[in-house]
């Protein structure tokens, strides 16, 4: 009997889109970065890179096998873990440090709270920010073959200046994946073509971002100053690529506005009175705690439900 | 003396305040960044522990009911004194280090439900022995987290540097507790299941008292337990607010 002919219980009519194609999309969408961060600063970061890949895949089987679980390797999510661990790793660590986080972000951040879907933080994020406090030195330290000196970030908290050409385009220090701004919005317009992320968290957390910055860094709406932080460091690849993590992100329109004015809030605060000259990680894991919250303030309310007793 | 042995192996396994009970979190997580810092700690709070047990235990008759609590707390108040003052002389650098959280045995909800629980119920002897128990069962947690944060978190065991990787830093801060903290009752819990699978008797396990007062070998809390339920309900409640 041929497959129409079978009678089962509904839904019937399934989306082709699937867990592993979405994820297979956002690594699609990363590799430009990648191939301009291996680019500009040579193999040892594309071995960095691969390394955690495996590592956080690997990671993934081991815990399931160990766990009698459902093995879930093959959804590509441990691969866009691994990899944009990777690419917010600093050109010059040293190869062990990356899959170190990518066992730490699998196992501890993923799996020991459920897995894909039930993580309450975005993995990658979370290794990385464990990664910086445990190797503060290694993972500060923005030194290689292709650049020395600090990153264009914290030479503007400095007071020097900066080449915003050169930042657009990525040719500074600083991560492996985060410095060129054209790289990441290609692979971002690729996925918003597709409909797998839009525009609403990235495009609240951007705006935030820069009124805040006009209001409070002390050098107004200048046009350079303005450029010069959208630019440097992580925002566009925390913006597009980690604030929209399915998992992480409140399920409501209004919800992922809410959080999208809340990342560039906490952003703001610490790019203009913290310490270092970044923070995007610290802001996104952050808000990632906020999320039940915003979710359950910005409910849709059922029809009837709510309002005055009559 | 049987049952003082009982009584040790409670303290130090099957009730083991850190691991089971989860009883003291404050010292245990803030404490034990280095392994003499957990060991220190460990047996600070085992003398106040065992001599506040045996005290109160020699008091219970001459204890009022309704004050027993501020009754407990002076008399462990006394203690953690003494035992500050000593430190203070003797050992400096432990005294240091330990900081605000010698003061804070006063309140470690430890020593206070063993008393509420075993001591005022019970005789001298056996309740320095609960004390000796449970302190020892209190030290051992602490020494072992401490060990690994130190050897995790600094690459060095009781001081001594040993220079094998590049420490973790993490460990030694409030986060890397938690993640020890948490190892550590997952290794008990898996064991529990283990045991609980070869048939042996787990539930109760966890329980300062159990309320299985119908199988309950330890006695004497029979008249107490009537006086406290015979009055208002409201009243009660309160007692059970000053219990927890």
């Amino acid at each position: 009997m041929s497959d129409m002919m079978r009678v089962s219980s509904n839904p019937h009519i399934r989306s082709k889109v699937t867990t592993d194609k979405i994820m297979l999309c956002v690594v699609l969408a990363l590799l430009p970065a990648t191939i301009f961060g291996v680019w500009n600063f040579g193999l040892h970061a594309l071995w960095q890179v691969l390394l955690t890949i495996a590592a956080c895949v690997a990671a993934e089987a081991v815990y399931e096998l160990i766990m009698k679980k459902k093995l879930t390797v093959l959804d590509f999510s441990a691969v866009v873990t691994g990899l944009l661990l990777g690419l917010n790793m600093p050109p010059a660590a040293p190869l062990w440090v990356g899959p170190f986080g990518g066992v730490f972000a699998i196992v501890v951040v993923k799996m020991l709270f459920g897995g894909l879907g039930a993580n309450f933080m975005n993995p990658a994020l979370g290794a990385r920010c464990f990664l910086v406090i445990s190797f503060p030195a290694i993972m500060t330290n923005f030194n290689c073959d292709a650049y020395s000196g600090a990153t264009p970030l914290a030479q503007i908290k400095a007071g020097e200046t900066v080449n915003i050409f050169n930042m657009v385009m990525g040719r500074t220090g600083g991560t492996i994946g985060e410095t060129s701004m054209v790289a990441i919005v290609a692979g971002a317009c690729f996925l918003i073509l597709l409909g797998i992320i839009d525009l609403k968290i990235p495009a609240s957390y951007i705006v935030t971002f820069v009124i805040f910055y006009g209001l409070f860094s002390g050098h107004g709406f200048d046009p350079y100053y303005i450029s010069a932080q959208l630019a440097g460091g992580g925002l566009m690849l925390g913006a597009f690529f980690m604030a929209t993590d399915y998992v992480t992100r409140p399920v409501t329109k209004i919800g992922q506005i809410v959080f999208g004015i809340i990342l560039g809030l906490l952003t703001g605060i610490f790019r203009v009175f913290g310490a270092s000259g970044e923070g995007v990680s610290y802001a996104i894991i952050i808000g990632n705690l906020l999320v039940p919250l915003i979710t359950r303030f910005t409910a849709p309310k059922a029809f009837g439900e709510g309002g005055e007793r009559i | 003396m049987n049952k003082c042995i009982e009584r040790l192996h409670n303290g130090i396994l099957k009730e083991n305040p850190t691991l089971v009970l989860m009883l003291g979190m404050c010292p245990t997580l803030a404490v034990t960044t280095s392994a003499i810092n957990g060991l220190g700690m460990g047996l600070t709070t085992t003398v106040v522990l065992a001599l506040s047990n045996m005290i109160i235990a020699a008091l219970r008759k001459v204890i009022p009911d309704k004050i027993r609590i501020p009754a407990f707390i002076v008399i462990i108040a006394s203690f953690v004194t003494i035992m500050q003052l000593l430190l203070q002389a003797y050992i400096p650098t432990l005294y240091k280090a330990l900081g605000i959280y010698i003061p804070l045995i006063v309140v470690n909800c430890i020593i206070l439900g063993r008393a509420e629980a075993y001591a005022y119920k019970n005789p001298v002897l056996p309740s320095l022995f609960d004390g000796l128990g449970m302190g020892l069962g209190f030290t051992i947690a602490l020494t072992i987290i401490g060990l690994l944060r130190e050897f995790i978190g600094g690459c060095s065991v009781f001081g001594y540097e040993l220079n094998l990787f590049t420490p973790v830093s993490i460990f030694k801060m409030a986060p890397g507790a938690f993640f020890v903290l948490a190892l550590l009752t997952a290794i008990q819990n898996q064991a529990k299941i283990v045991g609980a699978k070869k048939g042996k008797d787990v539930s109760k396990i966890q329980s300062g008292c159990g309320s299985d007062c119908l199988n309950c070998t330890v006695g004497d809390c029979a008249d107490r337990v009537a006086a406290v339920s015979a009055p208002a309900a409201d009243e009660v409640n309160v007692v059970k607010e000053e219990n927890a």
